[in-house]
Order: structure tokens, then C-alpha cells, then sequence
């Protein structure tokens, strides 16, 4: 009785809502109005992140206190900080409007392209990362193969974090200014500072703890969203009815870009506000039945059944195989916080716990997405110009997550999920930053520059390389304000160089072959094909441009390849290279390291092998039902 | 070292006794959704419950670090 007062409600008011919300928006420049209990709860926020900065400050006496948080964190506080450090601006936001675009779909880069890599990360490869006591990725390369390696993983990691932090950066000014009204500067100067503050003080500590404060900020504050849509779509049955009774457009991505429209249910409203060469362009839309939204793997046995537009295989390979693995078992952004573990077993967990909410993350990141396709159905692709003008901000399918927030949420819980999305910003910001400190003073300043200096030195250097981290990702959030194409470039090429990582890590730590040139020349022909393949993907011209149906499919198979053929090099290189002596890969290759003999204290609960099971049979049955 | 779970606690402790004061005392600042959905004191009293139990776990944790400490 209560819930369909509650509906009924809902449905009466949303009009009412709408129109509110337009008027504020058109009559001030800002959608939302805080209110002095928003504000309250933000400045909590910031306080509380700052504490924690200087409380972890005070037992930071060492370069690995501050690097590696003195390896003495427990396996629940460094798996929350797992995911995290991975949970940016880019992913909240993003991850809202991929749930809006493509639907369910989406979920597949967690329940195919995270969860797999995350269990063979805990089960598999940790032991050798903790095991070896290396301090970082890079580093681990220079002890399996040589310094050549060291230097090609270090270098590209440290040019590229600090401008995925400032892109990072960018974006959550924009939202701010559209949705506030706040000014870029002070948005992005005063964010810096804060993560500054912590950062500096505490190291990698102060980085994790917030994370994992921030993790349950992200889920409290977001979470309420999900609810709410479900409400305010009279349930989840009747949502499905919505979707079953209609048509939703449907166009390879690069199209979409070009054609300018695309709504949640082709409406004649923006149809009307198109020119004639779009409108022409949008005759040639297709649609897809709205159920298509609802399923992962249906529709994957050919491009145009499904709304990303990909096969199966490319899911399964690129995706679940090549780029996942890469990232979630080579990435040393996501791999400093397992360092971090106390011991082996607290290492293992750490993505194996991560895996758990992992796997439920696209109910509050992605549905809310789906859930907004009848709620604020006539929003265009981010950067559609219509008439030589941007669309607003407010009819950007980019901004669904604070536009929801903006119609659904009341003031106070505003207020929360306002910080939950500040905090989804500064937790991406400060993982990055301390990957970056680090890399840069353990495997770049400390080999190339400085080597053999005291440990106060390098302290103080990774202190300054923070705030250098910090600085060099406010300039470039300010360069993609001026030239925001350079935004899409640097994430692309940056995930088209990591690419292919995981041949060279899987080869080195399970074929004693392998040997340090082999491993040398395969990072560079994995990544130099990588590369290529891109390059020919997206130049006009080139034997490869409009090969895949959207650069989707084609960054997938290139990463299929690049993998291949960095592997391949690997192999063929390494059968022709003197192979390393044996008592130098102990510790760092499976068949040369001596099994630890089984740990009968550690409950069946703790065991990586029982977790990682788990987490595999519960993410096969989010699968199965969203087939 | 701190227990984490003592200012995580005290952090949803805070922002849960605000949303709940603010859902109980000012409902005509709620004019989202419903009239009838009290969203803030509804999630408020979460928050509460969640700061609540974090704190007593964080306050156990720091007590069991100090006498390590010793």
C-alpha cells in the first residue's frame, strides 16, 4: 500500500520536478542550488580526508611507509582500496551513460573484463609480485628481464598518470561548472590541494585509507540513485515492460558522433531541433527492441544484434583475456595497493575481496543509466554539436549520473552524492598519483638519476614528486580544457601501449624459457603493433580505417593481436637468447620457485583459492541471469 | 596506526545525523520525488546504522592496537 502511494506520487510530481529543475537551470547558469546542509556535508568531507592525511602522516618514517605503507595493512582495507584507486570520476560517470547508451552490456567490462583477471591476479601472479618483494611493476621487469624493460614499463606509466589524473581532473570541473556553477580554477585548484595534502603527508598510507573511505561514500551516495529510479520507473517489472514495448535507436559509435542523434527513444523532440543534413543523417538510423538493453551475451553472435556492436569472440579475448589481464594484473596502480598487504595471504586476498563488490558495481554505476532511458529521454552523445553550438550540458548523455541527481535528489542527500562524486574524482586522483610518485622515485629517479642515496633522500624526493604528480595533472587538465580532443588521444594511446603487457608478464612467470631479450624485444613488438594497428585503425587512408564496425571492436581485436604478436616475438626471441641463470629466477617463475608448504592455520574462509572460486561462480550467475 | 574503522564510523555517524535531523525538520525542503518519500531521513537513519556499527568495530580495533602498542 505504502509503495504504490509512493508510485503514484512519483509519477504526479515528476513533471512538476522537471520543470523546476529547468527553470533553475536556465534562470541562474547552474542546474543545482546547494543548500547550507550540502555544503555542511561536504566540508565534513574534506575534513575528514585531510585528518586522515595527517593521522597517517604521523607514522611515516620511511621511503616504504610512504611508498608501500610499510607493508602492515590488512587484506579487507587494501581490497576496497583495489577498486578504488580504479574508481576515477571517468568510470562513474562514464559507466552511467555507457548503462544509457548501450545497457546491460556495459556490465561486461566488469563480469567479463575485471572479475576473471582479478581471481587470476589473486590466485596466480600475486605470489610472485609479494613473493619477489619487489616495489613495483617495473621493477619486477628489471629483476625477470632487464633494466631496457624497467625503463619502457616506467616511462610510459609515469608520462601517462599524472595526464589520466589531470583528464580525470578536467572532467569533474566541467560537471561542476555545468551543474554548479562553480568556476573551473577554484574547482581544480582547490580538489588538487586536498588530495595534496593527504597525499604528501601520509604516502600511500593516507592514499588508502581514503580510498576506502571513499569507497563506501561512492556507494552510499550513489546507490540511493538506483532506488530511486526504480521508483520513480514504478518498479523493476514495469521497467521491463517499458523496454519490451519499445524501439531504441541504435548506431556504431563513431556514426552516432558524427550524425548528432541519438535519444532514448528517437524522439520527435530532438528530431525537431536538428538541421537538415542531420535530419537527413538520422534517416538511416537503425533501432534495436528496447530488451536488447537488458542482456550481456544475447545478440553477440553478430555486430548488428547487439547494441555495442561486437562478437562474442572479440568480448572474450580482447576484452576478457588481453586488455583485462593487462590492466588488472600488470597495472601498477591497482597492484601498489596489494603491496601494500601485510602478508602473502592479505596480498592474495586483495583482488579476491576486491572481486566481490566488484561484480555488483554495475547496479550502481550502470543501471542508473539504463534506468534513465524513459526518465530523461532525449539526451544527445557527449560533444554533438547542433547548429555549430555544443548541446548543453544538460542534454548530454555524458552528465546522466548528475542530471539524475539533479531531478531525484532532495537537499542533504544532494549533499552526499555531490561528495560521493568529488570523492570518486579525488580517489582516481591520489591512486594515480602515488603509482606515479613511486614509479618515478623507485625506478626512474632512483636507477637513472640518484642511485644508491639514503632512504631520507628518496623519502623527500617522493614527497616532491607528489606535488609535482599534483601540478602536472592541474596542467593538463588545463591543456584538454583548451584542446579537448587531446582527452580522447591520451586515454586511447594509453591503453593501446598497455595493451599488450600481459604476453610479456605471463611468459616471464610461467616459461622458464623466456629470457630477458626475449621479454625486451616482446614489450616492444606488443606494443609497437599495438600501436600500428591503431594508427591504421584511424587515419583515412590507411588499409585499416572503417575495417571494424566502431573503435570499440577495433581496439579489442588490435589488442588480440598486439598480444600475439608480442607473445610470438617473446617466444622466438628468447629460443635464440642465452637463458638466465636458474638461481635467478627463484621467486619470480612458477617451475623455479619451491611451493610454500600449505599455511593449516589459515581458515578455508581466507583461502585465495576458495575466494577466488566464489567470486567466479557468483559472477557466472550475474551472467546467466542477465544473458 | 588507526583503526579505519573509527573515522569511517564517525564520518557516516556525522553525515547520517545531519541527513536525519534535516529528513525530521525541515520536510518542506523535500519537494523531490514525493511529499511522501522522506528520502533524507529514510537513507539518514542508514547512514546512522552503517556510521554506528563501524564505530563500535573501529572503537574495539583501536583498543586492540594500543595494547599491541604496549
Amino acid at each position: 500500500m505504502m509503495f504504490s502511494n509512493m508510485l503514484g506520487a512519483v509519477t504526479t510530481t515528476l513533471p512538476a520536478v522537471n520543470a523546476a529543475v529547468a527553470k533553475v537551470g536556465h534562470s541562474t547558469g547552474a542546474l543545482i542550488h546547494l543548500q547550507p546542509v550540502d555544503i555542511a556535508i561536504l566540508v565534513i568531507y574534506l575534513l575528514f580526508v585531510v585528518g586522515i592525511g595527517v593521522v597517517t602522516g604521523r607514522g611515516t618514517k620511511t621511503s616504504e611507509d610512504f611508498f608501500l605503507s610499510g607493508r602492515g595493512i590488512p587484506a579487507w582495507i587494501t581490497g576496497l582500496a583495489f577498486i578504488s584507486a580504479n574508481l576515477g570520476a571517468l568510470e562513474v560517470m562514464g559507466m552511467s551513460q555507457q548503462g544509457y547508451e548501450y545497457g546491460m552490456m556495459t556490465a561486461n567490462y566488469y563480469w567479463i573484463g575485471a572479475i576473471p583477471a582479478m581471481v587470476f591476479m589473486g590466485i596466480a601472479m600475486m605470489p610472485f609480485f609479494y613473493g619477489s618483494k619487489v616495489r613495483s611493476v617495473p621493477e619486477f621487469l628489471k629483476r625477470r628481464y632487464n633494466e631496457g624493460s624497467r625503463f619502457i614499463n616506467a616511462f610510459t606509466f609515469a608520462v601517462f598518470t599524472p595526464a589520466i589524473s589531470g583528464i580525470s581532473m578536467y572532467a569533474m570541473a566541467v560537471v561542476l561548472q555545468d551543474f554548479l556553477g562553480w568556476h573551473f580554477g577554484p574547482s581544480v585548484w582547490v580538489s588538487a590541494a586536498v588530495v595534496l595534502v593527504y597525499t604528501a603527508l601520509g604516502g600511500l598510507t593516507a592514499s588508502i585509507y581514503n580510498e576506502v573511505l571513499q569507497f563506501f561514500l561512492i556507494v552510499l551516495g550513489i546507490a540511493p540513485i538506483t532506488f530511486i529510479g526504480l521508483i520513480a520507473n514504478h518498479g523493476w517489472g514495469h521497467f521491463k515492460h517499458w523496454l519490451n514495448t519499445h524501439q531504441l535507436p541504435f548506431l556504431p559509435p563513431d556514426q552516432v558522433a558524427t550524425m548528432a542523434v541519438k535519444t532514448g527513444s528517437l524522439a520527435n523532440h530532438a528530431m525537431g531541433k536538428l538541421n537538415a543534413a542531420t535530419q537527413q543523417a538520422a534517416t538511416h538510423i537503425t533501432q534495436l527492441p528496447g530488451k536488447q538493453w537488458l542482456h550481456t551475451w544475447i545478440g553477440t553472435t553478430s555486430n548488428s544484434t547487439n547494441t555495442l556492436h561486437i562478437t562474442w569472440p572479440g568480448i572474450v579475448l580482447g576484452l576478457g583475456f588481453v586488455l583485462s589481464f593487462s590492466y588488472w594484473c600488470t597495472n601498477f596502480l591497482v597492484v601498489q595497493r596489494a603491496l601494500a598487504a601485510k602478508d602473502m595471504n592479505s596480498a592474495q586476498r586483495t583482488p579476491l575481496l576486491a572481486a566481490f563488490p566488484k561484480m555488483l558495481f554495475p547496479f550502481i554505476v550502470i543501471l542508473p543509466g539504463l534506468l534513465a532511458l524513459p526518465l530523461l529521454p532525449h539526451l544527445f552523445p557527449g560533444n554533438t554539436k547542433i547548429g555549430g553550438h555544443l548541446i548543453p550540458a544538460t542534454e548530454s548523455i555524458n552528465n546522466v549520473m548528475p542530471m539524475l541527481m539533479a531531478k531525484y535528489y532532495p537537499a542533504g542527500l544532494l549533499g552526499l552524492g555531490l561528495t560521493a562524486l568529488m570523492a570518486s574524482f579525488m580517489s582516481g586522483m591520489a591512486g594515480n598519483v602515488t603509482a606515479f610518485n613511486t614509479v618515478f622515485t623507485y625506478d626512474l629517479y632512483g636507477v637513472f638519476i640518484k642511485p644508491n642515496a639514503s632512504d631520507k633522500h628518496y623519502l623527500a624526493v617522493g614527497r616532491w614528486m607528489t606535488v609535482i604528480g599534483v601540478l602536472i595533472s592541474v596542467g593538463f587538465a588545463y591543456v584538454v580544457r583548451g584542446q579537448s580532443g587531446i582527452m580522447g588521444y591520451t586515454q586511447t594511446i594509453f591503453g593501446v601501449v598497455n595493451a599488450p603487457l600481459i604476453a610479456v608478464f605471463l611468459l616471464g612467470m610461467f616459461y622458464s624459457r623466456t629470457t630477458p631479450w626475449g621479454g625486451f624485444a616482446g614489450l616492444l613488438v606488443g606494443t609497437g603493433t599495438s600501436v600500428t594497428l591503431w594508427i591504421f585503425r584511424s587515419i583515412k587512408g590507411l588499409p585499416l580505417y572503417h575495417h571494424y564496425h566502431n573503435n570499440t571492436t577495433g581496439a579489442f581485436w588490435g589488442a588480440v593481436w598486439a598480444f600475439a604478436a608480442g607473445g610470438l616475438v617473446t617466444i622466438i626471441v628468447s629460443l635464440f637468447t642465452p637463458k638466465p641463470a636458474a638461481d635467478k629466477m627463484v621467486g619470480l617463475v612458477y617451475s623455479m620457485t619451491p611451493k610454500p608448504p600449505e599455511d593449516g592455520l589459515i581458515p578455508w574462509w581466507k583461502k585465495p583459492i576458495v575466494l577466488g572460486v566464489l567470486a567466479l561462480v557468483f559472477t557466472f550467475i550475474l551472467n546467466w541471469i542477465f544473458w | 596506526m588507526i583503526d579505519l574503522r573509527l573515522p569511517i564510523g564517525l564520518f557516516f555517524l556525522c553525515v547520517g545525523l545531519i541527513m536525519t535531523g534535516f529528513g525530521l525538520f525541515s520536510p518542506h525542503n523535500i519537494p523531490h520525488i514525493s511529499q511522501q518519500i522522506n528520502v533524507d531521513l529514510y537513507w539518514g537513519v542508514i547512514l546512522l546504522l552503517f556510521g554506528g556499527v563501524m564505530t563500535i568495530f573501529g572503537m574495539k580495533g583501536q583498543k586492540a592496537i594500543k595494547e599491541e602498542d604496549k
